[in-house]
């Protein structure tokens, strides 16, 4: 096997794994922010595009970059932007009395 | 190792740390700050990439996509959150599938066997999310009907074509100089997006929407293969299993198997197995002005928002609802259904968007044991979640779907247009249950009125 491949593959399992239990602990209340924020985070393709754009290999690969680039940044900026003002609304209301109790078993 | 990959071992921590914070809403935007200055290292860094010769067409195109993204990001209302979500989707697999293109015009022949499969993967992946997600984006948004699109023999094709994609990539790792067939490949992958998510409902939108995120995130994270570009894989994998674990959570909300939803074309097909049709008692109808009594009479409230709370965008009346009962001692609580809105989490948002605490939004498994003390259960815009035959009557199609358990509170009302069934086509038992009581009428026009006679 190819070590490169061995080490990306190595990479992606663990990072699954690790992924799949960070998010484990996410909770519904925070779900569609969870999402935005991934969809930002994965606008890290934006990296690889900016390679495709700007290192002029044909002009046909500085095209597909760009419009790469485009997206991508898209997704970065209008993703962070979009969870962060989700967060900002996440207030906690005045305490009542009756909120701390649980079910009173009367 | 270059300096580079530093940085995107940091980045790669920050990105981690990010996600960590939203473990709770107090940290969330701490972490979200980290992940924000992740991204800002990687991009700096990757700006000092030894093969970028020119900076015109990044420089443009960084514009351009702060410029749209940033609108998207401003000014989006949160009811719109599903279809922007969507739309990302799409443009992080259509990047995704350019550069897999690109890599391929590229290198051509030269292309070993691994590099094909990886490149192969990321065009068919990333196609196939570019056209579903557009296609999810478009029903969210009404351009397109939002009822399941079905025509005969539409699984039987489905599958057909994605026998032809498999074959096609099998073929192209084989034979990488095979041009033809690589743009066919890209060609029928986009076919399949579209043809894919044509059969879906609106109702099993957090579904697909949560399926999209995980192939967006594997269609990143194989683009991280193609340029062995590690933290692209590490990101596509933790966004690939965040999808992943969502979609798997919105299954079981809904009591179905992806493969039910990706390929039942739900609402036809239960719509005509409900011939049950028994005597199950009158149904009581009520007025506004009477609900208002009830609603201040009660000393304890719990309000169950629905999927039709979303549509009819009546968010704002509940909350104002809501306060007004605080102000007059009465406790309120929300039951949050995790398939209540357009995508997971949804109407946590919208309800937030409407100025409500967080802390007064409870889950299905919080709220559960506080209906038997509740006074009054207002039911707005939600109708399968609460239909107690899913934990009762073992021929409903619902048996065994987790529910927010309404019959147990002392009184029931709900508000609703009419006696339609909901999305799984069976009659709601609660709505015979001699506690209920119904309220006719558009959601926001009845909490409206319920306000007025209130005051």
């Amino acid at each position: 096997m190819n070590p490169e491949l061995e080490i990306g593959l190595y990479i992606f399992m663990l990072s699954g794994f690790l992924g799949y239990h960070v998010i484990t602990r996410v909770p519904p209340l925070l779900h569609t922010p969870l999402m935005s924020a991934t969809n930002a985070i994965s606008g890290i393709s934006l990296i690889g595009s900016l390679v495709v754009a700007g290192a002029d290999y044909s002009r046909l690969s500085t095209i597909l970059g760009f419009i790469a680039v485009t997206c991508s940044a898209t997704n970065v900026v209008g993703g962070f932007l979009i969870t962060d003002r989700m967060l900002r609304m996440f207030k906690k209301g005045a305490p009542t009395a009756k909120d701390a109790k649980g079910p009173s078993r009367s | 190792m270059t300096a580079l990959s530093y940085f995107y071992i940091v980045s790669a921590v920050l990105f981690i740390f990010g996600l960590k914070g939203l473990s709770h809403p107090k940290y969330a935007r701490r972490g979200m700050f980290l992940a924000e200055l992740g991204m800002l290292m990687a991009v700096v860094g990757t700006l000092f990439h030894h093969e970028i010769v020119s900076f015109r067409w990044i420089i443009v195109g960084l514009a351009i996509g702060t410029v749209v993204g940033g609108a998207m990001g401003w000014w989006i209302p949160m009811t719109a959150v599903p279809q922007r979500t969507a739309l990302s989707h799409s443009l992080g697999a259509l990047a995704a599938t350019l550069v897999g293109i690109s890599e391929y015009v590229r290198h051509g022949i030269l292309l070993g066997r691994v590099k094909m499969a990886a490149i192969g993967l990321e065009v068919v992946i990333g196609g196939l999310t570019f056209t579903g997600s557009v296609m999810a984006a478009a029903k969210l948004q009404e351009l397109l009907p939002g009822a399941p699109i079905t025509y005969k023999g539409q699984n039987r094709f489905n599958f057909a074509l994605l026998a032809s994609i498999t074959g096609l990539l099998v073929w192209l790792v084989w034979q990488p100089s095979a041009s033809a067939a690589f743009y066919f490949l890209v060609g029928l992958a986009l076919l399949f997006g579209f043809l894919l998510v044509l059969p879906i409902g609106a109702a099993d939108m957090p579904v697909v929407i949560a399926l999209l995120n995980s192939y967006a995130g594997l269609a990143d994270a194989s683009m991280g293969f193609v340029l062995m570009n590690k933290i692209q894989i590490i990101t596509g994998s933790l966004d690939g299993a965040s999808g992943f674990l969502l979609s798997i959570l919105m299954c079981r909300a809904m009591n179905r198997s992806a493969v039910n939803v990706l390929f039942g074309a739900f609402g036809k097909v239960e719509v005509a197995a409900g011939p049950e049709k028994e005597a199950k008692g009158a149904v009581r109808s009520i007025v506004a002005e009477e609900t208002a009594v009830l609603l201040e009479s009660a000393t304890s409230v719990i309000i169950v928002p629905g999927y039709g709370l979303a549509v009819a965008q009546a968010q704002h009346g509940v909350s104002e609802l809501a306060n007004l009962l605080t102000k007059r001692g009465i406790d309120v609580k929300y039951a949050i259904h995790p398939v209540a809105g357009r995508m997971p989490g949804h109407m946590n948002v919208l309800l937030a968007d409407a100025n409500v605490p967080y802390d007064h939004l409870y889950e299905m498994e919080q709220i559960n044991p506080y209906f038997a003390e509740a006074d009054l259960a207002l039911v707005v815009g939600a109708n399968d979640v609460t239909n107690p035959a899913a934990k009762t009557n073992k021929s409903s199609p619902l048996y065994g779907m987790p529910i927010l358990e309404v019959e147990r509170a002392k009184s029931i009302i709900v508000l609703k247009r009419s006696m339609r069934p909901g999305f799984a086509g069976v009659d709601n038992e609660l709505y015979y249950n001699p506690k209920c009581m119904m309220l006719f009428g558009d959601a926001k026009d009845s909490l409206n009125k319920l306000f007025a006679a209130l005051k």
